[in-house]
């Protein structure tokens, strides 16, 4: 169970079926069952065996780890990578935490009565301060301050005190509790057919054919006028099209139906790339986690077994749970619509506690779903203090507590200054992107890279196999050495091309860049021009700072110099 | 939702429940391996070290 806990997280409920939503569900799913094969599991047994290796010699940070394998001077400046990723995803996670935290509460004492999708944007925009830089600093039991107070220094305590029996008893307890009201809102959710008889379109099989249809069918307009797009409406279910198709026959030409197949939806690098960065978020792959956990193992422990099974446990609530409930509640209360483009925060929180509102004993379910959120996000939280403490003990040379302190300096200084920049969540946006995102898949690609190339396949199955009860199948060899890493490769570049500097692969030429990019530069995008964001520039130079900082101590220890020599860290 | 959307659907959430099943039947009928087995054990050595 303890296995289990510490896998699931926000993104198994959250993220996962908003980008599910965001990329049209069915072509998403096979990019992400592709990706979960090739990638996720792959990696994550790599950084187990690779963890466990450097945990072997003594080292137990990432840059350690690299330092150890590679025996290389500048390894352990790509290994800052594993310690940057976790500890500024932290600092904004925690802020998301807060706002499951304040909902659940919100629910249970009968604070939330929404009629309207106006009413539940103005209250995530309440909970989040998205409506001015600095509104989440205000102390008030509808924004986010108050809970995010309780979630921070609850996590900090629990992880000062060491009080690691207790959150193993959280997991215990809390992983079946998890699942229980997982399930418990999975059957009223599959229970609700068509709530309003006056919408029959508006139904659970039509929310989970949303989800799970390989193809995509909607009304496009024949000829868009500029700055208009040619989409008008998606549409589920036979009933839905019949009437699309008398509403195209009556509309004179201006509108046609388009079936888009999987095939053409899956040529969208950005696709890919959202369904990859999703199995490293989910199964904390690329974190710097893995690896930094695997690094206390001994060699009967094992590791393959455990990355199965911290896996399969991760992809039953992505899938079985978190797949099945939030789109098809969402599209059976308040309709295609509604779901069609919404991200994770939009779905999560503006959409479903809309569709808790309307639901019979809404508080309790809601309360119970944002509660469940809140349980899976803490251990997830948690997990991602330790790369952290481990690297400041090993560079600093200094014990836990003051290796903690230092970290919830750190931690409250980058947290305060998400939760300042609050502006349609610009910091959030801008770290969850460059670092959540893009240094993640860079850490992962590096990997599994050592694993197959330095190390090779033979010497890496070897150390993975030491302790383990079942061996990795031979054919993950091939991925491992070839498929992953030129998977990997292939979809970053056409990624940073295409989405991030617009590049056009069919005339070979170079369009607008990515907001991400403009945000940071300036420029001009179709035709306007575009004004650098001070937000997201500040929050690259955060990150560019941590990593000066991290760079600085790495460069000064003596641990790195044994490691870099082939030397374990104590005689 | 569409033929090819129910199978989708049927086969990912039933690979999925499988492989979860199948992992828990694996450690629970492997002797000793509930010790052997790790997630993120939140108890790690320099705790003790510390305290």
């Amino acid at each position: 169970m303890a296995v289990a806990g510490s896998a699931v997280g926000l993104g198994n409920f959250l993220r996962f079926p908003g980008l599910a939503a965001q990329y049209g569900g069915g072509a998403f799913m096979l990019a992400y069952a592709i990706s979960f094969l090739i990638i996720g599991l792959p990696i994550g047994w790599a950084e187990w065996a690779m963890g466990r290796y450097a945990g072997s010699r003594g080292y137990n940070s990432c840059p350690g780890a690299f330092a150890a394998i590679l025996n290389k001077r500048w390894a352990k400046y790509v290994g800052i990578i594993g310690v940057i990723v976790p500890v500024v995803i932290y600092m904004y996670y925690v802020f998301i935490e807060s706002w499951c935290l304040g909902y659940a509460v919100k629910f249970w004492s009968g604070g939330v009565h929404l009629t309207s999708a106006d009413q539940a944007v103005d209250m995530f925009k309440a909970m989040s301060g998205q409506s001015a830089d600095g509104a989440a600093l205000t102390f008030s039991w509808d924004a986010a301050l108050p809970w995010l107070l309780i979630v921070f220094v609850f996590n900090f305590w629990l992880i000062y005190r060491g009080l690691s029996g207790g959150i193993e008893k959280m997991c215990n307890y809390g992983m079946p509790l998890l699942i229980v009201l997982a399930l418990v809102v999975l059957a009223r959710v599959m229970t609700l057919g068509a709530p309003d008889p006056a919408k029959p379109h508006d139904n659970v099989v039509n929310g989970l054919g949303y989800m799970w249809n390989p193809s995509k069918v909607q009304i496009e307009r024949t000829q868009p006028a500029p700055g208009e797009k040619a989409l008008v409406q998606e549409l589920v279910g036979a009933a839905a099209i019949a009437d699309a198709e008398k509403q195209i026959a009556a509309s004179g030409g201006t509108l046609k139906l388009v079936t888009i197949t999987p095939w053409q939806q899956l040529k969208n690098p950005l696709l890919w790339m959202a369904a990859a960065a999703q199995i490293f978020f989910s199964l904390s792959v690329g974190f710097g986690v893995i690896i930094v956990y695997a690094s206390y193992l001994r060699k009967k422990d094992d590791v393959v077994l455990s990355g199965l099974t911290a896996s399969s446990a991760n992809e039953f609530c992505e899938v079985a749970l978190g797949g099945l409930i939030t789109v098809p509640a969402a599209v059976a209360f308040l309709g295609l619509a509604s779901v069609a483009g919404q991200g994770t925060f939009g779905l999560g929180f503006t959409v479903l506690p809309l569709v808790f509102a309307k639901m019979p004993l809404g508080a309790f379910f809601g309360g119970a779903f944002f509660f469940m959120l809140f349980l899976a996000a803490i251990t997830s939280s948690i997990s991602m203090l330790q790369p952290g403490i481990a690297f400041l003990e090993e560079v600093m040379n200094v014990g836990r507590k003051v290796s903690v302190t230092i970290l919830g300096l750190l931690t409250t200084l980058g947290t305060v200054f998400v939760v300042y920049f609050t502006s349609s969540l610009k910091a959030l946006d801008t770290l969850d992107f460059w670092v959540g995102t893009f240094l993640i898949f860079i850490l992962a690609t590096i990997q599994i890279i050592v694993f197959g190339w330095h190390w090779g396949i033979e010497r890496g199955f070897k150390e993975a196999h030491q302790g383990a009860s079942i061996r990795i199948p031979a054919f993950f060899g091939v991925i491992m050495k070839w498929i992953c890493p030129v998977f990997l490769l292939v979809i970053f570049t056409l990624t940073v091309l295409t989405s991030l500097f617009g590049f056009d692969l069919s005339t070979f030429s170079f369009g607008s860049a990515s907001s991400y990019v403009l945000d940071l530069i300036g420029g001009v995008k179709d035709g306007t021009p575009v004004p650098t964001n001070q937000a997201a520039q500040l929050s690259v130079a955060l990150v560019l700072i941590v990593f000066f900082f991290f760079g600085l101590l790495s460069a000064r220890s003596k641990a790195y110099k044994r490691a870099e020599q082939g030397l374990p860290k104590h005689d | 939702m569409t033929t090819s959307g129910l199978i989708v659907m049927l086969i990912s959430v039933g690979i999925v429940v499988s492989l979860f099943s199948w992992c828990i039947w694996k450690v629970l009928t492997t002797p000793n391996e509930t010790e052997k087995i790790h997630g993120v054990d939140f108890h790690t050595p320099d705790m003790d070290a510390d305290s």
